[in-house]
């Protein structure tokens, strides 16, 4: 029910004359005249209509008169406003000054309610409800009909998260076409006919998609609801505060409604530029990961071996005895879950408090290459510079490098879509297979085993109208991001960098890497240095790169920890990360939940949830979301600035931030490092795969998968993929197995049994695997894409 | 009364097994397609637009001009759609037409793709009349076998390929978008319009959409010419046409006559309402054409006539009842028909005819209230123009012309079943007799 403006440039010519209810309104060509009315001050009642779906005409709602279509000659009945396009000259009469719109409005209203149950006060949707308001505006006081309803058993569920109550439902077809339109997973679809018409759905073949919950959301009856949501709250009992979503880099506004010191739900924001309307089911549904036994209330501190509570003077000078053993032999590794301004706090942290550029945020696999590629292509660009939404939408060719954007960034995904279907945008993926949103794509497979992307990229054909989208696994393998620099380069692709986690942006700005100072300032500068002592008040700044986040761990032996926000299950190999964070001579573990890594911790800080605090996340645009605080407590809680603050003050080195508001306007002054750094990309020769016995192991992490943050939501939770290793039809012919038979995947560190499913038009000699599986982790058996591991039938599937 | 009639397209089906090729050339069929051939389709065209043939399906919109709005500059495949989902109660003249002379709509189909440049054409036949769907495939085989299908049309460097396809039984399917989803593998359901089937139709691509008689009058308009056709019938309304009789008459039947003719003449015809009974009402042209009454047996049976009478030709199904017959029950009837087909797309047609049947109901079991006429026609004036496709327009118009000229018997409702005003075994055909003297 939402007006979104026309944020295309309308040139004036462009714009024809229309006059409704006597008032003249000029608008561009193609609007739909109830849009048009609205330009007006003038609500349409609709139900069908949705300005991001494709015109329907089903619902009859939004009758009005023409007594003139522009050419002198009336229309003889009412027409559909929601499917009417305004032509020069035209006179509309809505129900503000036309009775036969009013009767027809109000005979619709009447029809529609006449097989609607009277069941407002047990409804989810009662308070929110377009039909109950539309029945209050439009609609007679007293119902004339004394017939039998229509009824039907209730509610059917569509998928473990949807159901389905199909005698409220006033067939707009909304979900149908959002289904078939936008997300492009028609599982659902109207079936039967007459008034015994009704969503149905393939039972063999439920409605599994990313993108459900926003059926909910579209439903203007209480027929969709979420089984998270369903009966939990009034609308009018929930308190609604804006706020960024954390889940991914794509950075959807959303709609976080509260109540009782709890979030309830959450809807997609109305974000033109980025969600438009739409949020994907994990971004809408996970929110409840933090509400867990798990949670962590009070400070720990490690005595006798055993961690115990203490309190919040005891812990910090605990911390501080620790550090202040250290010196600058600590190493910061921060996680994708904190704020631009979170790691601005750890980047400012670690240089002017503890002396060192031992930060990363890369707790995933990585390399020196991806960290130049970052200094010198993604740091200290901001919006406007790079690739946006919109630059999607108009591109010709959009190329996808170590991306899967349907699992690693969906609100991408949405927006490829939505190039392809209006725009005819080509996709190119380069992939081992054509995954399911390839295929929703129409994308062009350019199929690549892992380590042949840098050479398919060599030969890929870009113009100035492609764009290419570097995930965050093209930095994983060496020579991919060179090669797609140099494609850019050699083409005048635009190219921009999608990272996978909604820190990862504002990481790289506010600089928690090794080599790169906020801002984009390169540690090697020393301008750049001396720029920031003297923003920062210090005297000096260490002048050598730090060690990236696998020294770090592999150094551990003498160098002290402070994690936040890192899980080892996110490091290639788990069991080699938690063996680091086991030989570190001091571990700090600032964190929200009990993890393997607090267990190991000597001091354990806890700090607050997202839904708790404020800061801002930038996206892969580097746009900029505000993150609010949705539910607010009489204290304010600790928040990881808080904490760092507190240590820093206790070592004598104060911070000098200690609020998002603060960290934000202090980074703000910074500002970005102007000199352009050099853009010489270094030649990598990729390294050739060794002939050894064995499959190249292809993996991406899939959007619902054993992630921590997807805890407690078992509706979303069972929504999730089936768990497949994949393999070609030849290299199954070679394992000798068939779909559904188990395999096991073992590398030196242990192995995984799986199910098969054999994939067509696949690499051969790859197997895929998804990262994390609930249950099944790759980083078990520490190893990542374009390793070998040995793959054979087999194995207790 | 034989100079009344005026047989043409179902000349041959008195004829021993006239749906064999064979038994078509022999009486001169196929001799329009030759003659067609060696004319410009632009010729051809011309030739039915100066007929002044009309669109038999219903609405009667001039079949040359529809062929003229295909834009033959459009690079994309061009269709002809034979909309042959007769499914309107009471018609039945296409049915009988493909059964006894399938070879005359095939003829029709070849030469009218010809005239607007289609090379693929499609004959949409209601999936329950298996018998007539045989009977077409085979014509369209012994069209192949005979040259008059397939690749290089006799010689003329015409391609065309036919496609004969089943329906699955939708009413709705009828409504030439509907029909055209349900040909593209959809759930038949009306499409929006613009884009209109001319310009974006089957596949997206330009389509015209005929009914099978009014493809099937195009040999005979070749053959004879379109002087020959325009002197049959009335100024606008011109050439023969197939009406179908049907209820309480001596002889039901399809009698072919020109445009223009009553219904007091073709009821001379077929030997007049049944013995000892008096006609009381009649659907001009199926269920959703407004009823008539006796006051109307001699208003011209042509669009024009239709149309002054309040109501329309539609497909010339007349359905007459006795003064045995209930008017709120067959209203009833009919409305059933309606909720029962509703596509349900939109909701004046879904909700209206579902709360419909329930008031007729209540007016037919004698517990109508006072105040429920008005209901009724208020309810009948909310769907009426108000939905997706013309189809609930034809709902309503049953029961607002039996209001109309049979107001009293709805009041009667209101206090007597409508079995005991009109005993439901006076009125039945078939099956009354067992039931008399069971």
């Amino acid at each position: 029910m939402t007006l979104t403006a026309n944020t295309a440039q309308v040139v004036v010519s462009d714009l024809i004359t229309v006059t409704i209810d006597g008032i003249d309104v000029q608008v561009p060509k193609g609007t739909l005249a109830i849009r048009a009315a609205e330009m007006i001050g003038v609500a349409i009642p609709r139900f069908c209509d949705h300005p991001l779906l494709e015109p329907m005409g089903a619902c009859r709602q939004c009758l009005v008169e023409v007594p003139d279509m522009g050419n002198g000659r009336g229309m003889p009945k009412p027409q559909a406003s929601c499917t009417l396009e305004c032509a020069p000259g035209m006179k509309i009469a809505t129900q503000v000054t036309s009775p036969v719109a009013e009767k027809a409005q109000r005979g619709m209203i009447e029809f529609l309610l006449i097989n609607h149950p009277l069941d407002c006060p047990i409804c989810d949707k009662g308070g929110e409800c377009p039909l109950q308001n539309q029945a209050m505006s439009s609609g007679r006081g007293e119902s004339r009909y004394e017939g039998v309803k229509r009824t039907f058993p209730k509610p059917v569920s569509i998928s473990a998260q949807i159901l389905l109550d199909r005698e409220r439902c006033v067939l707009c077809a909304r979900c149908t076409r959002f289904s078939e339109q936008i997300s492009g997973d028609p599982f659902i679809a109207l079936v039967e006919r007459g008034a015994l018409q009704q969503v149905g759905f393939y039972e063999d073949q439920p409605y599994d998609s990313y993108f459900s919950g926003n059926v909910v959301q579209i439903c203007p009856v209480g027929a969709l609801t979420s089984a998270a949501y369903r009966f939990q709250s009034r609308p009018f009992d929930l308190v609604s505060t804006p706020t960024t979503c954390e889940h991914c880099a794509a950075g959807c506004q959303l709609r976080s409604d509260h109540r009782h010191y709890q979030v309830k739900r959450r809807l997609a924001g109305d974000a033109p530029e980025v969600n438009e309307e739409w949020n994907c089911d994990r971004g809408r549904f996970a929110f409840v990961s933090g509400r867990g036994e798990d949670r962590l209330r009070y400070p720990l501190i490690r005595e006798d071996g055993v961690l115990r509570p203490a309190s919040w003077p005891e812990a910090i000078d605990a911390a501080v005895a620790g550090l202040s053993r250290l010196g600058d032999k600590v190493g910061v590794l921060t996680g994708g879950r904190l704020t631009l301004e979170d790691s601005y706090g750890y980047a400012k942290f670690a240089r002017t408090v503890l002396g060192t550029n031992n930060i990363d945020f890369r707790a995933r696999p990585h390399t020196a290459e991806e960290a130049d590629f970052l200094a010198t292509r993604v740091a200290g660009r901001t919006l406007g510079e790079g690739v946006s939404y919109a630059a999607l939408e108009e591109a010709t060719q959009v190329v996808l490098v170590g991306l899967e954007p349907e699992e690693e960034s969906p609100i991408v995904f949405l927006r490829l879509r939505k190039a392809t279907r209006k725009n005819r945008t080509h996709v190119v993926t380069l992939a081992p297979f054509a995954s399911n949103g390839t295929v929703k794509l129409g994308a062009s497979l350019v199929q690549t085993a892992p380590g042949e992307e840098a050479a398919a990229l060599d030969n890929l054909t870009a113009d100035a109208n492609t764009v290419i989208l570097l995930g965050e696994r093209a930095g994983w393998l060496p020579g991919v991001l060179t090669a797609a620099a140099a494609l850019a380069d050699r083409s005048g692709a635009a190219l921009a960098w999608v990272p996978r986690r909604a820190g990862d942006r504002g990481a790289v700005e506010a600089g928690c890497l090794p080599g790169l100072l906020p801002g984009g300032r390169p540690v090697a500068d020393a301008t750049a240095r001396v720029d920031l002592q003297a923003a920062w008040g210090v005297h000096a700044l260490p002048a050598t790169a730090g060690l990236d986040a696998d020294k770090m761990l592999a150094a551990s032996g003498n160098l002290g920890l402070i994690v936040a926000g890192v899980e080892a299950s996110d490091f290639t190999s788990s069991a080699a990360a938690l063996a680091a964070l086991e030989r570190t001579p001091f571990l700090i573990s600032i964190e929200q939940r009990h993890s393997e890594v607090t267990e190991r911790a000597d001091v354990v800080f806890p700090v607050a949830l997202m839904e708790e605090r404020a800061g801002t996340f930038l996206n892969w645009e580097h746009r900029r979301g505000r993150v609010n605080t949705v539910v607010k407590h009489s204290t304010s809680p600790m928040t990881d600035l808080r904490v760092l603050a507190a240590l820093a003050d206790a070592l004598g080195r104060p911070l000098g931030i200690r609020t998002a508001k603060s960290a934000l306007a202090e980074f703000d002054e910074l500002g970005a490092w102007e000199t352009s750094a050099p853009v010489a990309t270094p030649s990598i020769t990729p390294v050739a795969v060794a002939e050894a016995d064995g499959l190249l192991l292809a993996t991406w992490r899939e959007l619902i998968d054993g992630s921590r943050s997807n805890d407690g939501e078992t509706a979303l939770q069972a929504t999730a993929k089936a768990v497949f290793a994949r393999v070609s039809p030849n290299t199954a012919a070679d394992l000798e197995v068939e779909t559904g038979d188990p395999i096991s995947v073992q590398s030196d560190s242990g192995w995984l049994i799986l199910s098969v499913y054999v994939t067509n038009n696949m690499a051969d000699g790859v197997v895929w695997v998804p990262t994390n599986a609930p249950g099944t982790p790759l980083s078990n058996l520490g190893v990542t894409a374009g390793d070998l591991v040995l793959v054979s039938k087999g194995g207790a599937a | 009364m034989t100079d009344v009639l005026t047989p043409v397209l179902s000349a041959n089906w008195a004829d021993e097994r006239p749906w064999k090729i064979t038994n078509y050339e022999h009486r001169g069929g196929y001799s329009a397609l030759r003659k067609a051939l060696v004319q410009a389709p632009s010729q051809v065209m011309d030739v039915v637009k100066e007929s002044g043939l009309r669109g038999r399906g219903g609405a009667g919109f001039p079949t040359g001009m529809k062929w003229s709005f295909v834009p033959q500059a459009n690079p994309n495949p061009k269709y002809l759609v034979v909309n042959a989902d007769e499914s309107e109660p009471g018609t039945c003249k296409d049915m009988p037409l493909m059964l006894a002379s399938p070879h005359t709509l095939v003829e029709g189909v070849i030469i009218s793709s010809y005239a607007i440049g289609c090379k693929y054409a499609f004959i949409y036949c209601r999936g329950e009349v298996l018998h007539v769907i045989r009977r077409l495939q085979q014509a369209v085989r012994e069209a192949y076998s005979s040259g008059y299908l397939g690749r290089n049309i006799l010689g003329s460097g015409f391609d065309l390929d036919v496609v004969v396809h089943a329906g699955a039984g939708a009413y709705i399917c009828g409504e030439e978008t509907a029909l055209l989803d349900s040909l593209e593998g959809r759930r038949g359901q009306p499409r929006l319009r613009p884009p209109f089937p001319a310009v974006a139709g089957l596949y997206a691509c330009p389509t015209v959409i005929n009914n099978v008689e009014s493809i099937a009058s195009v040999p005979a308009i070749i053959e004879h010419g379109a002087r020959w056709f325009s002197s049959m019938g009335t100024e606008k309304s011109k050439g023969m046409t197939i009406y179908s009789l049907s209820g309480h008459v001596q002889r039901p039947g399809q009698f072919e006559a020109p445009l223009g003719i009553t219904l007091r003449q073709l009821l001379e015809l077929s030997g007049g309402m049944r013995e000892g009974h008096q006609l009381k009402f009649w659907t001009p042209g199926g269920s959703s054409t407004p009823i008539l009454t006796a006051d109307h047996l001699d208003v011209p049976l042509d669009y024009e006539g239709m149309a002054a009478a309040g109501t329309m030709l539609g497909t010339k199904a007349l359905q007459c009842f006795d003064e045995t017959t209930s008017v709120v029950r067959t209203t009833l009837r009919w409305v059933e028909f309606y909720k029962h087909e509703s596509c349900g797309k939109c909701t004046p047609c879904r909700e209206g005819n579902w709360w419909l049947v329930q008031l007729l109901t209540a007016f037919e079991q004698g517990k109508a209230v006072p105040g429920d006429i008005e209901k009724l026609l208020d309810i009948c004036d909310d769907i009426g123009g108000r939905s997706f496709c013309a189809l609930a327009d034809g709902a309503v118009a049953c029961v607002t012309s039996a209001v109309r000229h049979f107001r009293s018997e709805f009041e009667a409702g209101m206090k007597t079943p409508a079995w005991e005003l009109f005993p439901y075994q006076a009125s039945a055909l078939f099956g009354a007799r067992q039931e008399v003297h069971a």
